[in-house]
């Protein structure tokens, strides 16, 4: 056990797996990087942010595969090595090019096991980085898991620290079915205790990161690391909150949300996706559908405006959600309560 | 007069603790405390503790106060003969607090070596080896399920004059997953083979537990290398075990099933931590972990009913040996305890369930200190 970052621990899980296992490739755009070049360096690059850096020096050509700048072409190659025996993990490099390869995904991956009558099996990941606060403009920073997460057939994985994105990633590459895997681009040197074994966390089993009985705070990947820094500034004024990191958007464990809600009777969403149809409105719609009764005050979204992710530094800034934002929110479900009692 | 005042500092239960926090004084300020005694609650995120006086003397200050969250090392209370002036106490308090400041919580955290891999053939053991001198060593042997931080509150109060060791047995911890068939028998072995490794001819076995049928397997097959045995709520001594718990253990994955189970081990109940309970969600995730207690509740604990008898061997040990038992212990009974050799002293605590070793921990090491000495 070490101090390991985000991108280690992504490493980590993909070298150990492809140790484990010779079916599992991985296929994408500059994942060596160098390669076709004069430099004679195989391995300049290990991704667009050297995830996967020195594997194709430990595993070759014959398992890790450098594609031309086609995502049409490569995803799709990937979608067809995965349904005829192979484990691939193919990198999208950034989500917001997933345009480029939709049909591949949403119409082919998605879709063989159910046409197929079961018969097909898909076992691929698609890795991708996704989020704003990088400076990296409106092409290059997109939240899309709700439009994953809205296409049955796929299995939507965002992990919310180094730990998680380990055992998250090594479950994503033994699971038979076709798997979304969302890094947020700006936790790459996030660092924590991750064991050196390999280990697998279930799907669809959200996380408790925080207890409490006044609010539950569901909030999606990076913004769970937001949503304890509020529950820990709450906490010291007496306001204690449950955050539930749920892990996956598909399958969503709705049964620990709902627990966790009745305990509570107010919930705060934290989802740093484009507010229209996303996570938050998701989740909002199962509480008020299932939890009704318990609620104490109605239901807090915290997100972005519904606008493309800006570019400069101050504006995007104030686009993403941040933990003052979050305790704002569970401060104003908190008074809700006291407006009502004293009335 | 500053010889005369004895800091009392925020204590490291085991190799996690960075922080801790005060759950409660058992004193006032101004009493006088004799060393050894509890007087104050330290609460980890693993466990709550009570923390020994250092020394003897009045207690003039109380820095710390309940619910207060502070580093290792950090100044909780002043200790002093009522001599000393309040003058010298504030001096001395603000020497320490301007040391601490300055780095002395940095120091006091790197005093307690990291754990280290041992390979043994095939197998990687994880050992945590503290404390030199010309003492006997010590061996400590966790039980199923558990690991080498089920001697935190242990093994460095029993470093003093004399080298110790605590190991992840093969299947938990940080240890290679490979049990082999399971067997005590087998674990004895490999604790055997550990001992070679680290130079140790001859120990005192302290084992928890499953660690006791292992102790008495290895007292059986190298009973050379066994200076003297401490087994507390052994395995090996009787027929029964509560196989909710086992079963429990092995199936639980979630916080929520795993509590309940865990809540079998402690008289306390609000001993089970967060902490404690995500630590072992965590190691059940590793690959083969699951597998390996299988396999081990198979050999150990088939239909139900622990599978070796282990009496003869306790009886016939040529060596001290003792038994400590909780006497509100749900996995393993303390009735087990009953019958044994007059010249084997059994130690049955109130108020402690099957860990007493951190329930107990000063009842514990206190009746570990007298026996080993």
């Amino acid at each position: 056990m070490s101090k390991k970052s985000f991108r280690q621990a992504i490493n980590e899980a993909l070298r150990q797996e492809m140790l484990r296992d010779p079916r599992v490739v991985l296929i994408g755009e500059d994942i060596a990087g160098g390669q076709g070049g004069t430099s004679g360096v195989v391995d300049a690059w290990g991704g667009v942010l050297g995830v996967t850096k020195g594997l194709y020096t430990e595993f070759g050509p014959d398992r890790v595969f450098d594609t031309p700048i086609s995502e049409a072409s490569y995803i799709g190659a990937a979608v067809g090595a995965a349904a005829t025996g192979l484990r691939p993990v193919a990198e999208l490099m950034f989500v917001d090019f997933v345009g480029c390869c939709l049909d591949q995904i949403m119409n082919q991956a998605a879709k063989f096991r159910y046409m197929f009558g079961g018969k097909a099996r898909t076992p691929l990941v698609i890795r991708a980085m996704y989020g704003a606060g990088f400076n990296a403009a409106a092409q290059h920073s997109q939240a899309l898991y709700p439009l994953f997460t809205h296409i049955p057939g796929l299995k939507v994985v965002i992990p919310s620290s180094p730990y998680e994105a380990k055992g998250l990633l090594i479950e994503a590459i033994r699971d038979d079915d076709p798997v979304i895997f969302l890094e947020n681009k700006v936790m790459y040197d996030d660092e924590e205790e991750v064991p050196d074994e390999p280990y697998a966390i279930p799907f669809g089993e959200a996380n408790l990161t925080r207890e409490g009985d006044d609010v539950t705070i569901v909030a999606f990947g990076r913004m769970v690391n937001f949503a304890n820094e509020a529950a820990d500034r709450l906490e010291k004024d007496g306001i204690s909150c449950t955050v539930v990191d749920p892990r996956t958007t598909s399958p969503l464990d709705s049964a620990t949300i709902l627990e966790c809600v009745e305990d509570t009777g107010r919930l705060v969403i934290v989802d740093e996706s484009s507010p229209r149809c996303n996570m938050a409105t998701d989740v909002a719609a199962l509480v008020a559908e299932d939890a009704f009764d318990a609620l104490k005050a109605p239901i807090r979204r915290v997100g972005p405006p519904h606008t493309p992710v800006p570019f400069a530094t101050v504006l995007e800034k104030l686009y993403l959600p941040d933990a003052a934002r979050i305790e704002s929110a569970v401060r104003s479900v908190m008074a809700y309560k006291k407006t009502k009692q004293e009335a | 007069m500053t010889d005369l005042i004895t800091p009392i500092t925020m204590p490291k239960f085991g190799l996690a603790m960075t922080e801790g926090k005060i759950a409660g004084w058992n004193i006032p300020s101004g009493t006088h405390v004799d060393a050894g005694q509890e007087i104050a609650d330290i609460e980890t995120t693993k466990i709550t503790n009570g923390y020994e006086s250092p020394a003897s003397g009045t207690l003039r200050r109380q820095i710390a106060t309940e619910g207060e969250t502070l580093p290792v090392g950090a100044l909780l209370g002043v200790l002093a003969e009522p001599a000393v002036s309040d003058a010298d106490i504030d001096a001395f308090i603000a020497r320490f607090q301007a040391d601490f400041s300055s780095g002395g919580a940095a120091t006091t955290q790197t005093d307690q070596a990291e754990p280290t891999l041992v390979s043994l053939g095939e197998l990687t053991l994880r050992v945590q080896d503290a404390g030199q001198g010309t003492g006997t060593p010590i061996v400590f042997i966790h039980g199923f399920g558990g690991d080498l931080s089920n001697w935190m509150l242990n093994q460095n109060t029993l470093s003093t004059g004399r080298r110790t060791v605590a190991f992840d047995l093969p299947g938990h911890g940080g240890s290679s997953k490979n049990v082999g068939d399971g067997k005590p028998a087998t674990f004895a072995a490999t604790a055997a083979a550990l001992l070679d490794k680290l130079d140790i001819s001859r120990a005192h076995v302290v084992a928890h537990s499953l660690g006791g049928a292992i102790a008495l397997e290895l007292a059986k097959t190298f009973p050379q290398k066994v200076a003297s045995l401490s087994l507390i709520a052994p395995a090996g001594l009787g027929q029964g075990i509560n196989m909710d718990f086992i079963e429990g253990f092995i199936s639980a994955d979630r916080r929520k099933t795993l509590e309940p189970v865990l809540d079998y081990l402690v008289h306390d109940k609000t001993l089970i931590s967060r902490k404690m309970i995500e630590d072992i969600i965590r190691f059940k995730r590793l690959d083969g972990a699951v597998k390996g207690l299988q396999t081990i509740a198979q050999s150990c604990f088939p239909n139900g009913r622990q599978a070796d008898d282990l009496r003869p061997v306790l009886a016939s040990f040529a060596g001290p040996a003792q038994v400590i038992w909780g006497a509100d212990d749900e996995i393993l009974s303390p009735d087990d305890a009953k019958g044994l050799p007059e010249t084997i002293k059994v130690l049955i605590l109130p108020a402690a369930g099957h860990m007493p070793q951190l329930e107990k921990a000063a009842d514990v090491n206190a009746a570990l200190t007298k026996f080993i000495d």
